[in-house]
């Protein structure tokens, strides 16, 4: 099998070594940036969720759900079943979500724009109500998540938060390689047609509805994939993560990023979070403002996202 | 029978709350399709500018205290007029047209952007107006269930609010023209009407009712950061219970939201957290407009 | 796919991601480094939100104070030496808005890139709870100066470099079920009105099970728990009202807790019924004639309007009112007792001179007994890791003529009368009747 076979384009080895290089990375970078990176590139997960929506013509103002049923049940697994393995935990925390999107998505996915978003932002918000009452799950406190297990090892001191950063980059490799794939095959090609009419789709003889609704389950796994890593690398999760500000953090990624390209995600995570960090050591008073001004300048200057900046060389969106 | 008469009357008060807070985004989005999320931000200001003024009022000997309940009005016409065609003419109307999620989102930029600036201006502290609050006195419902005048007194600014607006809309020419670019802005223009001062004027309107639900809330609470952003998603439930941009919605969105929350306190307070959301998801399940949306044709 | 195409467009990902590494390096570059002979301390408090008004910026006031005063050798004995340990103080001051996941991204920013040697703050308690294992996994001294969770030494379990300063809140509601059976001896129903979270469900949890072990007659008729920020409150004031308690116990606070006083005041809630605020101190300077004299109100310990009378205090007290305009309420006065107890035990433990080591301030902080405004601060609990003090309630009496508040009728009850002994929980000891209890 040669290599040309082996990937469906150049964009993907292109990935892969961009995985290689961040991991590379992980002996060399201070401890701070490692950690940074490896928030960011779990909520990157989160947008890459909200961007494969916004691919078919749906803004989520409600991937909070995922996110946080990602990490609660990453939390949940660990504290109450007693799982210890980081795999085991991410599976469960990324089952549940799926799950939860499974019984949802359906309902959800017979409405559009505003109702859709409205929509998806009340259901984060009844999670949110229902973990806030429950004093049991430690109410707005939430609770911890103790450092995981890999297959038997368990790291310890620096290499602990190391294996962390390596797993979420294999991760997001491995999700940004699959929904390349994703994107250029047939069923992500009709996502994007149902965005522009969706009537003529259906006169072409598919379902949208059906669509959607596997985007918004692909979506949900994603999301709940991110959560999870999340959960396993701040060590702590609360209701916080279901409530309607944090999804519109990333929808706000999402538009800094842009959609026109896998990697977008990625970057826009990663410069989001270099910038809130920033905004928040020398603006400590002001820095929504800042948050704010920067996104309607995006909006009005680069509406594509980052990514347009890149990728000027291509005269059309996609892939 | 006391609890019946709390829950009835608790819930005609919220209703009007909430018809206040919901009027002037649903008239935004009816008109010219933005579902402003900085609506809270206008709200916030409405409260902090007459919770500066009427504590200045009183802070000297400015004139009799029944002055201040005009005082709130007064604030709020004016903080919102100015606040809402700032907007409008510097920001809003060069992404005229856009898609309506973006616009959501760009109104969300600006959320953020005014919570800072009123932290700015008016700092982190909490500002007070309470004198109007207890000025007109209480009425008691039995042996120990007393109202504030007050509050009793936002019913009827909302009814009247409410019948003003459905006035102005049925029974006035420019309320006819209104109509005309709710129904469809493209064959209004095509007809002449100059819509992009219609859309001055609208925001300019949804602001002002914004800021004089924020001003008239603002003897009853501690106006503080967060006010803003706290409303915002009460009043897109609202309205979208109510169907988007129809103002008998928002008044028939208020009293449903408002007497399921009532009842919930009352009688079944472990689904009060989120009783709002769930008459949400329900109305829109049977109803996917809303109670009094248009249905919206699928276009080609 | 065209090669052509695809090959500019490896370039420009590659040049993109290069781009954003460097970035990167920048930033990270661009912060000093802590080897400029100055003890850092990275300060944690709100500076937005709702919870800045009545507890962030007072907190970051008094750091702003202390911190200066410290550096200019004016704060009274014992804390003459200049700085820490003659070294001048440098201070972080960070925003903790924004959720227990980004504060422990910054809480490792503070730590690995702007090299603070020690960290003090933290106020909502689902930060310190994320926080706590951080602290202890990244060997930094840190104290936490003001959370209430009573959970903080149950997620780490043996302490090194984590310590609280300041107490929790089962004392807090204890200290209030004591007060309420002392002072108002006829409460025969009570009723209650929380926030609906973490602070307010555990407030109302510790003061119910306390009461009702202190006055087993008691009834509880009604239960509120209007969301937090709601700020209006007419259906909840309308079941507190028409169920009639005695007594009401609020563990509101900030604008909820002015809003509350305001409508419950124009509506009549509080004729004739007493009210309990465990956090009222922080309002005393805003109720002004609004809130009935009468009222019960706590201040989390020997602070604020609670503070007394030492050399420490009748500095601190006007130096804070001269600077920032207001009287300094409990953040102020637990953020003071935390900076000093930091200098203490690091001059404690290190050569004059010298800058101190994370294991001197550790060793020198643990168990020790340190002045501060409120008195003595006995680092007494969970080997020394835990401040103990006493918790004082009052009532609150305003004067319409000289417009002046004041708080009578004051009980103070010492920490080892409210506070459980290491290994037990909370709960499982109020159920017990208080046992070991040291009460004057």
């Amino acid at each position: 099998m040669s290599l040309r076979k082996f990937f469906a384009s150049p964009t993907e080895p292109a990935l892969l070594l961009a995985a290689a290089v961040f991991a590379a990375g992980a002996w060399v970078m201070p401890a701070w940036l490692a950690f940074l990176l490896t928030l960011a590139l779990a909520k990157a997960l989160v947008v890459l969720g909200v961007v494969i929506q916004m691919r078919a013509g749906l803004v989520s103002f409600g991937q909070a759900l995922f996110y946080c049923i990602g990490g609660y049940g990453v939390g949940l697994a660990s504290q109450y079943l007693g799982v210890g393995d980081a795999f085991a935990l991410l599976a469960l925390g990324t089952v549940a979500a799926t799950l939860m999107a499974l019984a949802c998505g359906w309902l959800l996915t017979r409405y559009r724009e505003i109702f859709y978003a409205m929509l998806t932002l009340a259901l984060s918000m009844i999670l949110y109500g229902v973990l806030v009452k429950s004093s049991a799950l430690g109410s707005t406190d939430g609770f911890n998540v103790s450092p995981p297990s890999f297959l038997g090892w368990v790291p310890e001191g620096d290499a602990r938060k190391r294996t962390l950063y390596l797993l979420t980059v294999f991760a997001a490799g491995a999700v940004a390689l699959g929904f390349h794939r994703f994107m250029v095959s047939s069923l992500g090609r009709v996502t994007e047609a149902v965005r522009e009419n969706e009537i003529r789709v259906e006169y072409l003889g598919l379902s949208p509805q059906r669509m959607l609704f596997a985007n918004y389950v692909l979506a949900a796994c994603v999301s709940g994939l991110g959560g999870g890593l999340t959960a396993l690398a701040s060590g702590h999760i609360d209701p916080d993560m279901a409530i309607w500000t944090t999804s519109g953090e990333f929808v706000f990624i999402a538009i800094l990023g842009g959609t026109g390209h896998v990697v977008a995600p990625f970057i826009g995570a990663i410069v989001f979070s270099v910038l809130r960090t920033f905004a928040i050591q020398e603006a400590p008073n002001t820095w929504q403002m800042t948050l704010g001004i920067t996104l309607l300048a995006l909006i009005l200057f680069l509406p594509k996202g980052l990514w347009s900046l890149v990728d000027r060389s291509k005269p059309e969106v996609s892939a | 029978m006391t609890t019946l008469l709390a829950i009835l009357i608790d819930g005609a008060i919220y209703a009007s709350w909430l018809f206040l807070v919901a009027a002037g985004m649903t008239i935004i989005y009816g008109v010219m399709r933005v579902l402003n999320m900085a609506h809270g931000s206008f709200y916030a200001i409405g409260a902090y500018s007459a919770a500066s003024l009427v504590s200045w009022y009183f802070s000297g000997e400015h004139g009799g205290p029944y002055w201040s309940l005009l005082i709130l009005p007064a604030c709020a016409i004016v903080a919102g007029a100015i606040i809402g065609l700032a907007i409008e003419q510097g920001l809003l109307r060069f992404l005229r047209g856009s898609d309506e999620i973006l616009m959501v989102i760009v109104t969300y930029a600006l959320l953020l952007i005014l919570e800072d600036a009123t932290k700015l201006i008016w700092g982190v502290n909490p500002y007070f107006a309470y004198q109007p609050y207890k000025l007109l006195g209480q009425t008691a419902f039995g042996a120990h269930l007393r109202f504030a005048n007050y509050d009793l007194m936002l019913i009827g600014v909302a009814i009247v609010i409410g019948l003003l607006a459905w006035a102005a809309l049925n029974r006035t020419n420019k309320g006819r023209l209104l109509r005309a670019v709710i129904h469809d802005r493209e064959i209004a223009i095509a007809m002449g009407v100059n819509v992009n001062a219609m859309f001055a004027a609208t925001f300019a309107i949804g602001a002002i009712l914004g800021a004089l639900a924020g001003a008239l809330t603002a003897p009853a609470i501690s106006v503080s950061p967060g006010i803003g952003v706290e409303v915002i998603v009460l009043a897109f439930a609202v309205i979208v219970v109510g169907g988007l941009g129809s103002i008998g919605g928002a008044a028939a969105g208020a009293v449903l939201v408002g007497l399921s929350r009532s009842f919930a306190v009352h009688i079944a307070p472990e689904i009060e957290l989120f009783v709002i959301y769930g008459v949400m998801f329900l109305v829109l399940a049977i109803r996917p407009q809303g109670l009094f949306g248009q249905t919206l044709a699928r276009r080609i | 796919m065209q090669s052509k195409l695809c090959n500019s467009h490896h370039t420009f990902r590659l040049s993109a991601i290069a781009a954003t590494l460097s970035l990167m390096a920048a930033v990270s570059t661009g912060a000093n480094a802590a080897d400029n002979g100055k003890y850092r301390i990275g300060v944690v408090t709100f500076l937005s939100g709702a919870a800045a008004g009545p507890f962030g910026v007072p907190a970051a006031n008094s750091a702003k104070l202390l911190v200066e005063a410290l550096n200019n050798g004016k704060v009274p004995a014992p804390y003459g030496k200049k700085g820490i340990n003659g070294l001048e103080i440098e201070m972080v001051l960070l925003d903790e808005n924004g959720g227990a996941t980004k504060q422990t991204e910054e809480f490792r920013n503070l730590v690995q890139r702007q090299k603070v040697d020690a960290v003090i703050g933290y106020i909502s308690s689902g930060d310190c709870l994320a926080i706590a294992p951080a602290a202890e996994e990244l060997g930094v001294p840190t104290i936490f100066f003001d959370c209430g969770t009573s959970k903080v030494f149950e997620v780490v379990k043996n302490p090194k470099y984590l310590f609280r300063t300041g107490l929790d809140s089962v004392v807090d509601n204890i200290a209030a079920a004591h007060y309420v059976a002392e002072a108002r001896p006829n409460v025969k129903t009570i009723a209650s009105i929380q926030q609906n979270y973490a602070w307010g469900q555990e407030a109302w949890a510790d003061f119910a099970l306390a009461f009702s072990r202190i006055k087993p007659e008691s009834k509880v008729v009604s239960e509120q728990w209007p969301k937090l920020g709601q700020g209006q409150y007419g259906a909840e004031i309308s079941a507190l009202s028409v169920s009639n308690p005695d007594l009401i116990h609020s563990s509101f606070w900030g604008g909820d807790m002015e809003a509350l006083m305001l409508q419950g005041g124009a509506r009549g809630l509080f004729d004739k019924k007493t009210v309990v605020l465990t956090a009222g101190e922080t309002g005393m300077e805003h109720f002004k004639g609004q809130v009935a004299n009468g009222t019960i109100l706590g201040g989390r310990g020997p602070f604020g309007a609670f503070s007394p009378k030492n050399a420490l205090n009748d500095w601190f007290r006007p130096a804070f009112i001269a600077q920032f305009k207001e009287s300094p309420t409990y953040p102020a006065y637990k953020m003071a007792q935390a900076i000093l107890g930091l200098k203490a035990a690091a001059e404690k433990g290190a050569k004059a001179g010298a800058m101190p080591t994370a294991d001197q301030v550790v060793q020198g902080l643990a168990g020790l007994s340190y002045e501060a405004p409120s008195g003595t601060v006995n680092m007494a609990r969970t080997k020394g890791h835990q401040a103990v003090q006493s918790v004082s309630f009052g009532e609150y009496q305003f004067d319409a003529k000289s417009g002046k508040a004041t708080l009578t009728k004051v009980k103070t009850y010492a920490g080892e009368c409210v506070m459980p002994p290491d290994g037990t929980a909370p709960a499982d000891w109020i159920k017990a009747g208080f046992p070991g209890a040291k009460c004057n």
